[in-house]
């Protein structure tokens, strides 16, 4: 990498974000907030916070919860929402599984990733949310970089690549068809560093297993898999012990470790900005086939 | 640090998706993975090179046929900037996209395939660049290693070029004329010797060092109101601010301003930015704007200086890029929406709807189909606050929804 880094974080993104959630607010009956516990929607969270100052956050945030996740994720969650006095509403996967609606995967490879649009879609009708907001970002992946800050999808979560509305200048359009919901992603423009140098900017808390610590992995297909109850292993993989630490928070059962003492945000960006992975590289759900984020996003995926 | 947008537009084949991805690779914005899942797609595909193409061209429709359909957003940053690049589609039939993709452009990237010259695209692409006033264009002949380099090829496309912009150029438009290859990186990102005769800049050094007019001065000064926030907590027990972006100009505490379209006068108390409290508020900025005295306004009313106030236009007369297969027809009520503010319009007249290559206006039309650009007349059912898009971009335009599918269906800039 022959570039410098560049600390400063461009202003003009936090201005659109702003802009953007105050949009959402104003547009729709009930927006709400897809919250994950990763660094995206903390930022979401504080963009909001800071979109409606010094007024309360105007919506909820949802957590589809796989049953997978991180225990610190979890942690952080109930942390956050206690500090800034915020509303929650969690939906558990485990609830689609037990009442039919979904199967769970088997196999070594098996994981709720996919498995949690359904969960998430019933809890978007039982809600009657029309806008659900998101910290998706267009430089993670090709499919997203397509996508329009207001995503229109119809009554099954689908979205329908090749009918997006044109969206000019910063007018956006919220009017919806009755059924229809609308994904929101204020943080479109942004890039992973810019979310790491707004991080720092703000002095945002975020879980800590984005700093390097000791934890059980195995190596599996030239990745580092955090071993855990929920991960099928063959009687060969054999977990041992390293310092770690994870680029994204998805599952236990999705989301690769990369090797790493950074216990510093300044580390992490530095990190980053050497790394020879993508940060999507590091999430084994995009890794099934080319067009894995596309098909999923028909389906109705985040 | 800035953040420059730039809108890409070339013909099929001319090698847009290629420089793109030249552009990234050369500014090792390329990560390992995603180079090795190129090297694989590429080979797939049957190729002996690593088409960097396959990098944008995100949808499965698109890597089946090898063009691009829809606006894809790139980004990439050099330790001065943050460049965002609306990759968009060169396809007449995916012009709305092109609209839609160079909308928010500062820089406008044509791209001109060296040995074709100037095709029936390549005025399109500069007949939108001009109608969305895209105050820098770069023009780029490529393929230049498929004509030797040659200096005359290239001198003769710059005077086709001039040509049209003899004819249709505006005033402040700045033009570079760059000859490139990007299949080899030649003047993308370096010099690599084969162009000697060329002394100006790569295209990368000229996107560095392209200068930013924030425009602050120049036009007067707007502001959209969002949202008023009304907290009515013991702590901000009469707090009501009104939230909002600046569309154009600046705020400063103590300016008087006019609430439109109630005329109301007030001076502004405070300009805040979460806790902070700013004494002005600059063009693109998210702020909350309180006032001296209690005046009745709400979402969709705009705060403008008392020295410079707006029209409230009832009749406009636009051009506009229709978007939507279902014609636009003489006579049909819309919904207009302009910056946040959202009313009931009647398409009265289609002028004449224009012929984008030959610059020839036809009047007569009764309908305008997709991807038509013309001049319409409209009236409105209650007024906008609009400046002339020559005069003031940022609060010039609107678009045009379909009240019974809700989509969007046209641009327009006020005229």
């Amino acid at each position: 990498m022959t570039n410098k880094i560049n600390w400063e974080f461009p202003q003009a993104l936090e201005d659109e974000a702003i802009y953007i959630l105050r949009e959402t607010v104003a547009q729709f009956e009930k927006p709400v907030l897809l919250f994950s516990g990763g660094k995206d929607s903390i930022t979401l969270v504080r963009l909001a916070q800071k979109a409606f100052y010094p007024g309360k956050i105007p919506f909820a945030l949802l957590h589809v919860d796989t049953g997978h996740n991180f225990p610190e994720t979890i942690a952080f969650r109930d942390w956050l929402v206690n500090t800034l006095g915020l509303d929650i509403i969690v939906r558990n996967v485990q609830d689609s599984i037990d009442q039919g609606k979904v199967q769970e995967e088997t196999g070594k490879y098996a994981s709720r990733n996919a498995l949690q649009t359904v969960t998430l879609l019933d809890a978007i009708e039982e809600g009657k949310f029309d806008a659900c907001i998101g910290g998706a970002r267009r430089d993670e992946e090709k499919a997203r970089a397509k996508e329009r800050i207001f995503s229109v999808r119809d009554e099954f979560g689908q979205w329908n690549a090749k009918m997006q509305r044109p969206e000019l200048f910063d007018i956006l359009n919220g009017k919806i068809n009755i059924g229809e919901n609308v994904r929101v992603f204020p943080i479109s423009n942004w890039t992973e560093l810019d979310v790491w140098n707004y991080i720092v900017r703000e002095k945002l808390e975020i879980p800590s297993i984005y700093f390097s610590h000791e934890r059980e992995i195995i190596e599996r297909d030239g990745l580092y898999w955090p071993y855990s109850s929920f991960l099928n292993t063959t009687a060969d993989e054999v977990p041992f012990l390293s310092k770690v630490r994870f680029r994204t928070v998805g599952d236990m059962t999705c989301t690769a470790a990369v090797l790493s003492e950074a216990d510093k945000l300044e580390d992490i960006i530095a990190e980053i900005m050497e790394a020879k992975i993508s940060e999507r590289g590091a999430r084994i759900d995009d890794k099934r086939s080319e067009a894995a984020m596309e098909k999923r996003k028909q389906a109705g995926y985040f | 640090m800035e953040v420059l947008r730039i809108a890409t537009s070339g013909s099929v084949d001319d090698g847009k998706s290629t420089l793109i991805g030249r552009l990234l690779y050369d500014t090792n914005s390329i990560p390992q993975d995603k180079m090795e899942a190129l090297h694989a797609a590429s080979k797939r595909k049957g190729l002996d090179f690593t088409d960097l193409s396959l990098l944008t061209d995100g949808l499965v429709a698109e890597r089946e046929q090898g063009i691009t359909i829809d606006v894809a957003n790139i980004y990439f940053s050099t330790p001065t900037r943050k460049y965002i690049i609306a990759d968009t589609p060169g396809h007449i039939e995916y012009t709305r996209n092109m609209v839609t993709g160079a909308s928010n452009a500062q820089v406008s990237l044509i791209l001109i395939d060296a040995r074709k010259g100037i095709v029936e695209q390549t005025h399109r692409h500069f007949f939108i660049a001009n109608l969305l006033r895209i105050p820098y264009l770069v023009v780029c002949v490529n393929k230049m290693d498929l004509v030797d380099y040659n200096q005359a090829r290239f001198n003769q496309i710059v005077e086709d070029f001039q040509q049209m912009l003899d004819n249709a150029s505006f005033k402040g438009q700045a033009v570079q004329f760059i000859p490139i290859s990007s299949l080899y990186g030649e003047n993308v990102a370096s010099h690599n010797g084969a162009i000697d005769w060329y002394n100006g800049p790569t295209l990368l050094e000229y996107l560095e060092e392209v200068s930013f007019d924030h425009e602050d001065k120049k036009h007067p000064a707007r502001f959209p109101i969002q949202s008023v926030i009304r907290p009515r907590t013991t702590e901000y027990h009469d707090f009501r601010g009104f939230a909002g972006k600046v569309a154009s100009g600046h705020f400063s505490v103590g300016d008087e301003v006019v609430s439109l379209p109630s005329g109301q006068k007030s001076k502004i108390k405070t300009i805040e930015q979460f806790e902070k409290q700013l004494s002005v508020a600059h063009t693109k900025e998210s702020v909350v704007i309180t006032l001296e005295d209690e005046i009745d306004s709400s979402r969709g009313n705009m705060l403008v200086k008392a020295d410079s106030p707006s029209e409230q236009l009832k009749e406009i007369v636009a051009d506009v890029c229709w978007m939507d297969q279902q014609k636009l027809v003489a006579g049909k009520t819309y919904l207009l929406q302009h910056g946040v503010n959202r009313v009931k319009a009647k398409v009265q007249q289609i002028q004449y709807v224009t012929d984008v290559t030959t610059l020839t206006e036809h009047a007569g039309k009764t309908d305008m189909g997709l991807n038509d650009i013309g001049r319409i007349t409209i009236k409105t059912a209650a007024p906008i606050f609009a400046d002339k898009y020559a005069e003031n971009p940022a609060n010039g335009a609107f678009i045009l929804i379909d009240e019974f599918n809700n989509t969007t269906v046209g641009v327009g800039f006020v005229i």
